[in-house]
């Protein structure tokens, strides 16, 4: 189907998939079994320009007014050979948005250029007791002269250790609650910011998952993002804007399976026949394809909407894009392992590692059951608000 | 430093396939692709560019290939994986051009751009002759090293090059201008660029004809190739042999009286 995408994102999509195919799918085993940080695929992927898909002109991106669907269509291509090494790509996404919602010139200029050329970035929000529940952060950043001091450790922050530039989210002023939580810039190698452990995980093994471990961190004031108090209200534009690209990567990893599905259905022989022969299995494969299709347009749509009108207010319908496709991306690599069967269980064939890696999207950035709160509570208050 | 890259547009498929009747390659239908090999020679190119960068000393990297108008894509395609300029020979006085007179014909294109340093694949995958880069190198009078596997230094005027050869590797210096053709293990191509893609759409395909690079009508295409094909055909499948079984003295008494009847016992 076309979705009707400009000659630039089109080249952007094509881009992507000679990198996915030609660098990413033939390693993707290896960095699965090794849990390795794919370094040269990054590097490759830094080389074609990619990393300048949601950055604007100015700041020697490519974004042309559209920097989440380029987002998407980008994460979309990778994440079809490799859920976790477009994770890379995509948390680098996610470790930005803070910059362009909030950060003053001084800072875009200084920041913007480095990630477009392929540094890469990570979002540092959560914490051992803040997962769902965000505004519990206990972190703390406490001014002291032309410095903020932080303390206090992030939990599985992606992208950690790997990337140079942090947009970390701190208490600066505890009694104020949500009011009272700052976002600051924060780089490798400052004096007081260490890694913990990284984390062995069951599906996305490419991307690195780690502690942030701030103590005594002395961060230039200059480094904060936007005005003091905002940071929650950062994070939660950020969602907005970022939701739609774990879509997007669940999206291509159901992609990604439903395509191995239908190839291993045309070759398997059961009963004299493919088994794609059997309407059974057609059935499962057509379910599979009407809904991975509903999520595609479901996420571009959202991904539109968000570039061309700027909502205030996203919210909803980034929580759907998000939602949807990871239960579309669950469900479909489900099937898929169902299709290849018994050889679909072993690890020797590609198949199962799809089912590991769609089930984070499930539940990072926010959980399913928390996006669908955020869309229910979004449905009464409209519904409050008008008198019905 | 002026880099050239000599590329040819060769057929996507490894399934040749040859017409009966007039024993020329079947080019209707088939996609075409930049040759492999040649995809070696550009990454090599480019990053000899970005070396010489880093060193501080500017470098252009020209693609250049003969072939008809269509084969402006390929060139197109090279600017995407990083070429500056593309120059493309087509004329139909080439047509029908051996590797003798294909390699006159893109020496004197290459004369008029006059690179210091000129890249080539080690062969085409179509014609596997592997004959061009060096009779480039002789047409236009640089000198030579072929299956090149490592550039180890390089500067102004002198280049140093790793050879693959059949029990191992030769290391040879060459003064420039020359001509290196290269192998797969030089490097590992990249993929396309966003903005290689952009500078891909937006870029001037120069044109020459023969007349352009001075190339004398009996020194290019049919009237200039000193090699003329009388038949290309593809081989016949082998068929398989014949196969006996049975107790093995039988069969010894068999293929006995066998080699007896084709006298050669």
């Amino acid at each position: 189907m076309d979705y009707f995408f400009t000659e630039e994102q089109q080249f952007m999509r094509d881009v992507a998939r000679d990198i996915a195919e030609k660098k990413i799918r033939p390693v993707a085993a290896h960095y699965d079994e090794t849990g390795e940080f794919p370094w040269p695929e990054v590097k490759a992927m830094a080389e074609a320009d990619l990393f300048r898909v949601f950055i604007d002109e100015k700041y020697d991106g490519m974004a042309g007014g559209s920097p989440i669907m380029n987002m998407c269509i980008v994460t979309e291509e990778l994440s079809k050979a490799c859920g976790g090494i477009s994770l890379a790509f995509a948390a680098t996404g996610l470790g930005t948005m803070p910059i362009l919602v909030s950060a003053n010139e001084e800072q875009k200029q200084k920041y913007l250029p480095q990630i477009a050329s392929g540094t890469i970035a990570a979002f540092a929000l959560t914490e051992a007791n803040a997962g769902s529940d965000a505004s519990g952060i206990q972190t703390r950043a406490v001014e002291d002269g032309d410095y903020f001091i932080m303390n206090g450790t992030k939990q599985w922050i992606t992208n950690g250790g790997e990337a140079d530039i942090y947009t970390v989210f701190a208490v600066t002023d505890p009694d104020r609650g949500a009011r009272g939580v700052s976002a600051f810039i924060v780089e490798k190698g400052t004096p007081g910011f260490t890694f913990g452990k990284k984390e062995d995980k069951m599906g996305i093994r490419a991307s690195a998952t780690r502690e942030l471990v701030f103590q005594d961190c002395k961060i230039p004031k200059e480094n904060m993002l936007g005005k003091r108090g905002t940071g929650f209200f950062t994070a939660m534009k950020t969602f907005d804007m970022s939701r739609p690209g774990v879509g997007s990567q669940a999206l291509g990893i159901a992609q990604g399976a439903l395509d191995l599905a239908i190839a291993y259905s045309r070759q398997r022989r059961q009963f004299g026949a493919p088994i794609s022969s059997f309407q059974g299995l057609r059935f499962m494969l057509a379910d599979m394809a009407m809904k991975v299709e509903a999520a595609r347009a479901l996420i571009y749509s959202v991904a539109r909407w968000i570039d061309q009108a700027s909502p205030k207010k996203a919210t909803a319908y980034s929580a759907m894009s998000k939602c949807f496709a990871s239960d579309v991306a669950m469900e479909v690599t489900t099937n898929a392992v169902q299709i290849f069967g018994g050889y679909g269980y072993m690890k020797e064939y590609p198949i199962e590692k799809y089912m590991r890696d769609a089930k984070i999207t499930q539940i990072y950035e926010g959980t399913n059951q928390i996006q669908r709160d955020e869309i229910g509570r979004g449905l009464v208050a409209a519904a409050a608000q008008s008198g019905c | 430093m002026k880099i050239a890259v000599c590329i040819k547009q060769v057929p996507q498929t490894t399934e040749v396939k040859i017409d009966p009747e007039t024993h020329t390659l079947v080019r209707e239908g088939v996609e075409s692709q930049i040759n492999p090999f040649d995809l070696y020679a550009l990454e090599e190119a480019v990053r000899v560019k970005e070396r010489l960068a880093e060193q501080g000393e500017e470098a252009a990297v020209t693609v250049i290939t003969m072939g008809p108008p269509q084969a402006e894509a390929a060139l197109r395609e090279a600017i995407s994986l990083g070429a500056d300029n593309a120059v493309l020979l087509s004329d139909r006085a080439f047509a029908g051009s051996d590797t003798w007179a294909t390699s006159y014909a893109l020496a004197r294109g290459l004369a008029k751009i006059a690179p210091d340093l000129v890249f080539c694949g080690m062969q085409a995958i179509d014609g596997d002759t592997g004959q061009v880069g060096p009779g480039i190198a002789v047409h236009i009078d640089y000198a030579q090293a072929a299956y090149v596997a490592c550039i180890e230094e390089i500067s102004k005027k002198k280049i140093t090059v790793k050879r693959l050869i059949e029990n191992g590797y030769e290391r040879v210096s060459l003064q420039l201008p020359a001509v290196l053709t290269v192998v797969k293990e030089i490097n590992e191509p990249r993929t396309p660029s966003l903005r290689g893609k952009m500078n891909a759409k937006k870029a001037e395909i120069t044109v020459w004809k023969a007349s352009d690079i001075d190339a004398p009508e009996d020194k290019i295409g049919l009237l200039g190739s000193p090699t003329q094909v009388i038949k290309i055909f593809s081989p016949p499948h082998r068929e398989g042999g014949e196969k006996w079984t049975g107790e093995s003295h039988e069969l010894a008494d068999k293929l006995a009286n066998l080699l007896k009847e084709m006298e050669v016992v």
